[in-house]
């Protein structure tokens, strides 16, 4: 099961960020978990968020650069190891992971955010050795 | 020392009948060899025994860069390619090159122009010069080389890109001369500086162009290197380097007059001004056989002065250039069009047309910025894609503008859109 993933494209200028989380909080769009990538001239924010496709219209009527992309959330046992087990599974199937980053909710268990070279590979992965995937609904109602 | 005395300081009245005998026997030789001037001068009812002195210049039609382009490659030629010994070209206004051709006798001449702008630089049969202009294409390297060697100097063809190599060879042979661009002497002195070679060189002069610089600049040259520094003049379309050097007086470029007739045109009526007006630089190619031009702009600001120097030349001097007529921009002595960085752009589909070109110099270099905005089609999650994409991008403007530039991508809608005459330069340096 995918979820979509919220990016947005970003220049590295004072108050930029902000602008972005301010078209989200006037659409009452909420994050559940967000990651980063930074280079000296650019950021791609990439974000969970309970409301994706309406998110990515209100950021795009605002003039940002957004899209929304496949991506898998994983939940994983909340406990040591767990995820280097996971990574075990996608690595001995010769994936190659293009960036990844997690949240926790709870105590028993944890999520992390995956996006793989072959989504759709990887999907069939988890799902034969059990894995499971959740949506940005679902993880929204944990 | 003035190399040619008897072309350099003859009278005004000489000078103006030999220009005028010139300029009949050019006007019935590009009639009769170069068809592109033949229709032009039929369009309009002139025939070559219409022009019977120099003054009847302004009856003739101009020539652009684009009558160059649409004729491009060899259509201006006026002899056939077994008198062409040698070919330039320099960036046109969109993807094709400027191309000119020149016969033995041009090249004569051209070493000969250069050698009288290194001899008002002081350079002489003496002197060891390092030529650090590109060699190739560009007219700047084989030009002034030519020049140097024509003077009897020992000449060191250093090219561009190796900065140490060229201290280091600069030291060792004891240069006391180089001709390069100002930028690149200003760079080079700094690496001088920092390898704590500047008191053991044994420079007097060089000899400058290829780009515009200020007198900041020159000043500066001078200061660091402790030499005297000259300004040199040309453009491929009507030679190259050589067309026209300063003096010691520094008092305006004295222009090569009996091989190239200089007009200084209102931009607006193109018609010669006043001496000390500001206007548009035109030059006739008085003597070349190759691809001989009747007014050609060169889209350069100056005004012109014709009074006797006080290095004693009589020739018309320039003024150090003004600005330009239109927008091309000299970045590391290229010639750029923001037309080319457009076209180029055109090329890839995942960027929009819009574009903005930000110039600035460096540590005494020039740098390029190109930013660009992604097309939404090409919207992505990956740092990777973008990083790519920068890179295809950038080597499709090397492979277009024969320069590196830097690409940034922006957020889509902060460009400057094309409404009329967008703005699509920001040049920092202030080079006028």
């Amino acid at each position: 099961m995918f979820a979509k993933q919220l990016t947005v494209f970003i220049e590295n200028r004072n108050g930029r960020l902000s602008e972005v989380l301010n078209v989200l909080k006037e659409n009452n769009v909420n994050i559940l978990s967000l990651s980063l990538a930074d280079t000296t001239e650019f950021g791609l924010l990439r974000l969970i968020v309970d409301k994706a496709q309406l998110g990515k219209d209100k950021l795009q009527e605002s003039g940002f650069s957004s899209l929304l992309s496949d991506v898998s959330i994983i939940e994983i046992p909340h406990k040591a190891g767990s995820l280097q087990a996971l990574l075990k599974v996608i690595d001995n199937n010769g994936i190659n992971i293009e960036y990844m980053y997690g949240l926790s909710i709870g105590s028993s268990e944890a999520h992390v955010v995956l996006k793989a070279n072959d989504t759709k590979k990887v999907d069939d992965i988890l799902t034969e050795n059990g894995v499971k995937t959740i949506t940005c609904e679902e993880l929204a109602k944990l | 020392m003035i190399w040619n005395e008897t072309k350099e300081c003859m009278s005004r009245d000489q000078m103006t009948n030999l220009q005028s005998a010139r300029l009949v026997k050019l006007v019935d030789y590009v009639y009769h060899n170069v068809e592109f001037y033949r229709k032009k001068m039929q369009a309009i009812d002139l025939m070559p025994g219409d022009i019977k002195s120099i003054e009847d210049i302004t009856k003739l039609p101009f020539t652009t860069k684009d009558d160059l382009r649409d004729n491009y490659p060899f259509g201006l030629f006026a002899v056939p390619n077994s008198e062409i010994v040698r070919i330039h070209a320099s960036s046109g206004t969109t993807g094709k090159a400027t191309v000119v051709g020149y016969t033995r006798y041009d090249l004569d001449v051209w070493a000969e122009c250069v050698a009288r702008c290194l001899s008002m630089a002081g350079v002489g049969k003496d002197d060891i010069i390092q030529i650090a202009y590109g060699y190739g294409l560009f007219t700047g390297g084989l030009g002034a080389h030519g020049g140097a060697e024509k003077i009897g100097a020992t000449v060191v063809p250093m090219s561009t890109g190796n900065s140490k190599k060229l201290t280091t060879m600069m030291v060792d042979f004891g240069a006391t001369a180089i001709a390069c661009t100002p930028s690149y002497l200003l760079h080079i002195s700094e690496v001088l500086e920092n390898e704590g070679l500047l008191d053991k060189i044994k420079l007097k002069a060089a000899i400058c162009g290829a780009e515009p610089w200020t007198e900041k600049m020159h000043k500066e040259i001078e200061s660091k290197l402790n030499i005297k520094a000259f300004d040199i003049y040309g453009l491929s379309e009507v030679m190259g380097p050589g067309v026209a050097c300063d003096c010691q007086y520094h008092k305006g470029l004295h222009v090569c007059e009996d091989h190239f007739y200089p007009e200084v045109l209102n931009s607006a009526t193109l018609t010669p001004v006043a001496d000390g007006e500001t206007g548009e630089l035109a030059f006739t190619t008085l003597t070349k056989e190759g691809i001989p031009l009747i007014r050609y702009r060169t889209k350069d600001l100056t005004s012109i002065d014709h009074s006797t120097c006080e290095c004693g030349r009589t020739s018309a001097r320039i003024s150090r250039f003004k600005g330009r007529v239109d927008d091309m921009l000299i970045i590391r002595g290229v010639n750029v069009f923001p037309s080319q960085i457009e076209a180029a752009l055109c090329e890839v589909e995942e960027v929009t047309p819009h574009y903005m070109m930000i110039v600035d110099r460096v540590n005494n270099l020039d740098t390029l910025e190109v930013q660009v905005e992604l097309d939404s089609k090409f919207y992505t999650d990956e740092v990777r894609a973008i990083e790519s994409l920068t890179k295809k991008i950038s080597h499709v403007i090397l492979q277009a503008l024969g320069i590196n530039a830097k690409v940034k991508i922006v957020e889509p809608q902060t460009l400057v859109r094309s409404e009329g005459k967008a703005v699509h330069v920001l040049d920092k340096r202030k080079l006028y």
